[in-house]
């Protein structure tokens, strides 16, 4: 039993650290309410002790439902990074734009329980129940500037087409159980290993259904309709830790979930994967290149980089998952320090999100331009930078798996996509100002914030092996 | 007894109606509606499946997806009173501030 609460206690720290910061809520003062942030990232940083000490012993926990293995040790570390970078970057914006602070923390640690849980979750029905409390949670984030009429729209978009996937991918766990009377993948694992491999149609059905459901949420070719609007109107700070952390829970479970029993001795799993994988590419890149609006341009952009890790799936070897995992962590560390400055240079009301309030930025605010422009150049994969080297791992990976016409379509996408981010280095360094955007000095949480993605993408840029080790590790998916 | 497969089929036929509805209504509400639909479509299917498996780990699992339901049913209705308070309207064609 203490065995089991240990190889859950990262889940129990951040429930009880979540439950903590909306309790004490009502009588911190309204003026010292950045405590809560304080207190919330001591909880996200407890909960990563935690994470490391599942890690000394890992097996399964309660009843075979939740295993601490290298897969979940990684990936709950990896959503308590982007949850701890988003609490650090809303200190300020929360004070700046008035908006209430308990919640905001509280919901941001059950969504990161709720992504611990996918991560972790090794029967069908507890990830269902880690998927809708992530999902929830993000649902109020996404509509929490509550007067602010984009934000009601993205948040009730968001709602309704995560519902709608929700519902899609509780049918294929449905088909699942159907399929073996199960829905915990190491028993599913076991019973269609004794029956000689899958029932045919059943697996096809569960597998088609869980892609479409867990394609919305990493918004995926054709899925991805959602994502611009949803990321255009709720707010920034929200938007970096919806753009990744749900995104790559989501990932996560189609690991586990593609790369197990049910796509066995079929072909259907391999082409879904790479068509999405084309689509969500080329949808994603050419759409960014006619955008005006920085918010949506990223938006348009985190669609093209789901196409790239969708590429590590298509691959299919252990390479192309550990690939997968690699290219995760890097994407974190730009795409959330990007939103949350993008947040800031906003300003009030975060009015200036036009790429044209942009001019000239980097005469008046050279600092800010440098840490944005060192974020757009990762997202564009060059040389130093550590999304560069998670995109060559992953395509590398399909190479291996002699994908040719999949990794040249990657190469070009990649390619197009230099074009719409060196667009906004171009505005900022070479256009005349005087810039629109809030020039104030960036508050210390945000600066450290910021510091944190940036010296992580050179470090993984500069120094991938150590880290790459770990990354290799995640490719076990199930414990043994 | 009353074979799987017509339970099977039933869920489906529900499943359907309630994704042609949520890509074909305008109500929010309405929409919403044709959500919770698909969700018990999947319950029956879930029970349906505990039956002839002999196994009560799908109706369990049902108790679940009812509470999870009611959950977003929460959440989803109040997101839709603080957009009915600044868009005073229900129609999901008038949501389109954010359009190119």
């Amino acid at each position: 039993m203490t065995g089991d609460i240990i190889r859950l206690f990262p889940e129990i720290v951040l429930g009880v650290s979540g439950i903590l910061v909306i309790l004490f809520a009502p009588f911190v003062p309204p003026r010292r309410q950045s405590l809560l942030g304080w207190f919330a990232l001591f909880g996200v940083v407890a909960a990563g002790a935690a994470d490391a000490l599942t890690a000394r012993d890992p097996g399964l926990a309660f009843g075979g439902s939740v295993s601490a293995d290298s897969f979940s040790v990684y990936f709950i570390a990896l959503f308590l990074l982007v949850a701890g970078v988003t609490i650090l970057g809303s200190i300020h914006y929360l004070e700046r734009e008035n908006l209430p602070a308990g919640e905001f923390y509280a919901l941001i640690l059950l969504a990161t329980l709720g992504m611990a849980l996918m991560a972790a979750g090794l029967d069908l029905v507890l990830v269902f129940l880690g998927l809708e409390l992530s999902s929830l949670s993000t649902y109020i984030l996404a509509g929490y500037r509550r007067h602010d009429k984009r934000s009601n729209e993205a948040s009730l978009k968001y709602f309704l087409l995560g519902s709608f996937a929700t519902a899609f991918f509780l049918y294929g766990i449905a088909f699942v159980y159907g399929l073996s009377g199960t829905t915990n993948l190491m028993t599913l694992a076991r019973r269609v290993g004794a029956a000689g491999g899958p029932n045919r149609t059943f697996a096809a059905v569960a597998l088609l259904l869980i892609f479409v459901g867990l394609g919305f949420k990493v918004s995926a070719a054709p899925f991805q309709i959602w994502t611009p609007d949803v990321y255009q109107g709720a707010p920034a700070p929200v938007v970096a830790f919806l753009s990744v952390g749900p995104k790559a829970a989501a990932f996560a479970v189609l690991l586990r979930v593609f790369f197990g029993p049910l796509s066995e001795g079929s072909h259907m799993a391999f082409w879904l994967l790479w068509l999405s994988a084309i689509l969500t590419m080329c949808l994603g890149n050419l759409a960014a290149i006619w955008q005006s609006n920085v918010k949506r341009l990223l938006a348009y952009s985190a669609i093209a980089q789901a196409g790239y890790i969708l590429v590590g799936f298509a691959a299919g070897s252990a390479d192309g998952r550990s690939a997968v995992s690699f290219y995760l962590v890097t994407y974190a560390l730009m795409n959330t320090g990007a939103f949350l400055l993008v947040a800031q240079l906003a300003g009030g009301g975060e009015g200036r999100t036009e790429i044209d309030d942009y001019k000239g930025l980097a005469r008046e605010c050279p600092g800010k331009a440098a840490v944005l422009s060192v974020l757009l150049l990762s997202l564009s994969g060059i040389p130093t930078t550590a999304g560069f080297l998670g995109k060559f791992y992953l395509f590398r990976a399909a190479v291996d798996s002699h994908l040719i016409a999949l990794t040249i379509i990657a190469v070009l996408n990649s390619v197009v996509s230099v074009y719409y981010y060196f667009r906004l280095i171009v505005v900022m360094y070479m256009e005349e100002g005087p810039a629109a955007v809030s020039t104030a000095r960036l508050p210390g949480s945000l600066w450290a914030a910021l510091a944190v993605s940036v010296a992580g993408i050179f470090y993984l840029g500069i120094f991938p092996s150590a880290f790459l080790e770990f990354a290799r590790l995640t490719s076990n998916l199930l414990p043994h | 007894m009353v074979p799987l497969s017509y339970y099977l089929a039933l869920s489906a036929v529900l499943f359907i109606l309630g994704t042609a509805g949520f890509a074909l209504r305008r109500n929010i509400i309405t929409i919403f509606m044709c959500i919770e639909l698909m969700l018990n479509a999947v319950n029956l299917a879930l029970i349906a499946f505990s039956r002839f498996l002999s196994d009560l780990g799908g109706q369990l699992f049902v108790f679940f997806v009812i509470v999870v339901a009611a959950a977003e049913a929460t959440v989803g209705l109040a997101i839709i009173i603080a957009l009915y308070r600044n868009h005073e309207s229900l129609s999901v064609d008038k949501l389109d501030s954010m359009k190119l």
